[in-house]
């Protein structure tokens, strides 16, 4: 009787998902509701946990719920402790839910709504998630190893060192990319500026609250903290419409990025307490009550989608980034479908609070699909704005040109109803002086959330909640930022610790100096280049992220093919094989694309070739003629950095492939370093 | 029944905040140092806030 009562609801649950689904690939023409994405992505997400991810679990994975865990076994009371699932969970989707999913979906907006949508339901649900949990199970099989340490274990030393390489390199253009986003945020905006600098002083109250009053309330603490962020976003309206105070935050893209590069700087020197905890404390608050506010405000106001289905610019003329929906979409959309920073996680932390294996479908796939519903509604939030607002916001003046009025017509001439008044009007009721050229998405999101929240919760608020929007982007992105720069310290002083012992001390203070101002300078300088690119930065600098990103997942799955393979598993590795197929040939075209294109937007090296020869010819004008050498340096350098990438990701290819064979063939191979089997005492 | 959902709930918001890992860690040192003759002491509330915030900043824990 129970078992046909489940049988017609999950029935019931996938004719629902057919319908949602239908409904938004084959509605041409008429705008359509955004609730049918939600209902879309909970049904398809509901199916995939119940029926595929517990296959995996059951028949691919074979968890044990009788084995003890890392946690159990090497149990510290610090690091390794059995820790309840929900409390993993939350640790675990509070790691791996950064601003990817917010600023990708906004960027390939640019193609409609549907290719974004669709990638972001099928990629997680076959890739992000299934990497998640496969790399989350094999490392806790493994004590709770590193996917570095995994990869040199199992496949050889040169996987571990691409994949150590890579994890670095991704660090150093992730942050200047986010870098960039909150410039462009922040750029002749005294409200948004007050109000991100405002975040700083009020972490580092926080911390020493923390710290030195009442030692470790971190509730209080983070309660008073999020009233003063508020606060701030009020006080940042006070100081725009000061007339002697707004002047002091009024400020160019380029001194804005040189104050991003020395807080970054002094974030990863500082000890973590003063800035860094605190700091995330704050947003991971901030973060997840805007996402559920965000979610209910859509559903009580099932908002309009006016982006049509597919745009005309899957042909690769997009105004945002140059690039073909294939393989362009797949690599702007990382997190949220697949992204290869999670498998770092899984093999981070998490493993080593599992209580039981039976867990790990919810933490590692589980949470997953929750990050793959952030991008959902990043998405929605793009596309209920008018396409022509979308794109006003959106494309860089080295497109649509400098001026208001050239702008409009331009974006008028690909269809798209917008004038200046309108944009103008947008701009009053944001708060803002302009609102055209705002590049990196940020300010896109937050205009789609402002005019979601402001029609949920009272229209006389709209800049209010502009600012707040823009605020909670800042204050995680900044977290980010100050996390990964420290942790691309720690590498470099990992990695320079073989060299010379002294170097290696995490606390000796002038490696610590020598190795964060690497770092800095790293992103400091791909952040400084698309400040002072004419076509915003954004476009080059996110599809390079999203190569690294996807390069990385292809090396975590890399790993779990071998391993699955290794241990007599063939005839279930294309659980992760077929990801992994899919995700090796859209890096490689896309990167081929960006080398060999002769599209100026596109290729790297027709760009720099295009450039070089204007500039020969005295056909820039002065402003661009100046910037010009640096940015044919650039696209070189960029060039040369995707080659790496993808030659790093067919050598960890050939290495896997080459470890399988043999392993199939019976040749002596590197063993399995699985730790042995110890029954749960738990 | 209502009450003591309600309460569950609630102390697992105080552990995934970190508000109770004190108490957390006073417990499991009382249990694993108790019959250890020269254990050492316990860390104070602040000692122990701050090793953990330097623990847990020492690897990649944020991510995109």
């Amino acid at each position: 009787m129970q078992k046909n009562l489940k049988f017609v609801l999950w029935s019931i649950v996938v004719l629902i998902a057919l319908a949602a689904l239908s409904t938004i690939a084959l509605n041409r023409g008429e705008s359509i509701n955004a609730l049918w994405l939600i209902t879309a992505a909970v049904c398809i997400y509901a199916i995939a946990y119940r029926f595929y991810a517990a296959w995996i679990a059951a028949k691919v994975l074979v968890i044990d719920e009788t084995r003890a865990t890392p946690a159990e076994r090497l149990d510290n009371g610090r690091d390794y402790m059995p820790t309840n699932k929900w409390i993993v969970f939350g640790h675990h989707f509070a790691a791996i839910a950064g601003p990817g999913p917010l600023v990708g979906p906004t960027l390939a907006a640019q193609f409609g709504y549907l290719p974004g949508t669709l990638w972001i339901l099928i990629g997680a649900v076959i890739g992000g998630a299934v990497q998640d949990m496969v790399t989350l199970f094999f490392s806790t099989r493994r004590n709770g190893r590193s996917l570095g340490q995994m990869a040199r274990d199992e496949i050889g030393v040169i996987g571990g060192t691409a994949a150590l390489i890579g994890t670095f390199l991704i660090m150093i253009i992730l942050i200047a990319v986010l870098g960039l986003v909150v410039v462009n945020a922040m750029k002749h905006s005294p409200w948004a500026t007050s109000t991100v600098a405002a975040t700083i002083p009020i972490a580092m109250l926080i911390g020493l609250y923390m710290r030195n009053i009442r030692p470790g309330r971190v509730l209080e603490a983070s309660a008073i903290g999020v009233v003063l962020l508020l606060l701030s976003v009020f006080a940042g309206g006070w100081i725009d419409h000061n007339e002697t105070l707004r002047v002091y935050f009024d400020h160019d893209g380029l001194p804005l990025a040189y104050a991003i590069i020395v807080y970054g700087f002094a974030a990863a020197v500082l000890p973590v307490w003063l800035l860094l905890a605190p700091r995330d404390y704050l947003s991971t608050y901030m973060k997840l009550g805007t996402v559920i506010l965000l979610a209910v405000a859509i559903v009580i106001l099932r908002p309009t989608i006016h982006m049509p289905a597919v745009t005309q610019f899957i042909d690769g003329t997009g105004p945002i980034f140059g690039g073909k929906l294939f393989p362009f979409v797949f690599i702007t959309i990382a997190c949220g479908a697949i992204s290869g920073f999670h498998a770092l996680i899984a093999s981070g932390t998490t493993p080593k609070l599992l209580a039981n294996e039976r867990d790990i479908r919810m933490i590692g796939y589980g949470a997953m699909l929750l990050e793959s519903f952030v991008a959902i509604m990043a998405i929605i939030a793009a596309t209920v704005l008018e396409p022509g607002v979308f794109f006003a916001i959106n494309s860089p003046a080295g497109v649509v040109g400098k001026e208001a009025i050239d702008a409009v017509a331009k974006i008028n001439s690909w269809g798209y109803a917008v004038t200046v008044e309108q944009m103008n009007q947008l701009a009053k009721d944001m708060g803002e002086s302009s609102l055209f050229a705002r590049t990196g998405g940020a300010p896109s999101l937050a205009v789609g959330m402002a005019s979601i929240f402001g029609s949920a919760f009272g229209k006389h608020l709209l800049a209010l909640w502009y600012h707040f929007a823009i605020m909670f982007e800042a204050i995680f992105i900044l977290t980010t930022l100050d996390a990964g720069t420290r942790v691309g310290r720690f590498m470099l002083q990992d990695m320079l610790g073989n060299f010379n012992k002294k170097l290696g001390e995490t606390s000796y203070m002038p490696s610590v100096i020598f190795t964060s101002a690497i770092v800095v300078a790293g992103w400091g300088y791909f952040l400084y280049i698309g400040v002072i690119d004419p076509n915003g930065g954004v476009n080059i600098l996110w599809p390079l992220f999203g190569i690294a990103n996807q390069m990385l997942a292809a090396i975590a799955l890399c790993v779990a093919t071998s391993i699955l393979v290794k241990s007599g598993k063939l005839k279930y590795a294309w659980v992760t094989a077929l990801p992994l197929a899919w995700l090796v040939t859209i890096t490689t075209t896309a990167a081929y694309q960006k080398i060999f294109s002769d599209d100026i937007r596109v290729g790297f090296f027709a760009a720099a070739n295009d450039l070089s020869t204007k500039l020969t010819a005295g056909a820039l004008p002065a402003d661009k003629a100046s910037v010009a050498p640096q940015l044919i340096f650039n696209q070189h350098l960029d060039a040369y950095l995707t080659m790496f990438f993808v030659v790093a990701l067919w050598v960890v290819i050939l290495d896997m492939l080459y470890v399988c064979y043999a392993s199939l063939r019976g040749a002596s191979i590197l063993p399995s370093s699985e730790s042995p089997y110890i029954k749960t005492a738990l | 029944m209502w009450i003591k959902r309600l309460k569950h709930l609630w102390h697992l918001f105080l552990e995934l905040s970190g508000e109770d890992a004190y108490e957390r860690y006073l417990k499991h040192h009382v249990e694993y140092h108790a019959n250890v003759v020269d254990a050492r002491p316990a860390l104070t509330r602040k000692e122990f806030y701050m090793l953990m915030q330097e623990k847990k900043w020492q690897g990649v824990n944020r991510c995109c």
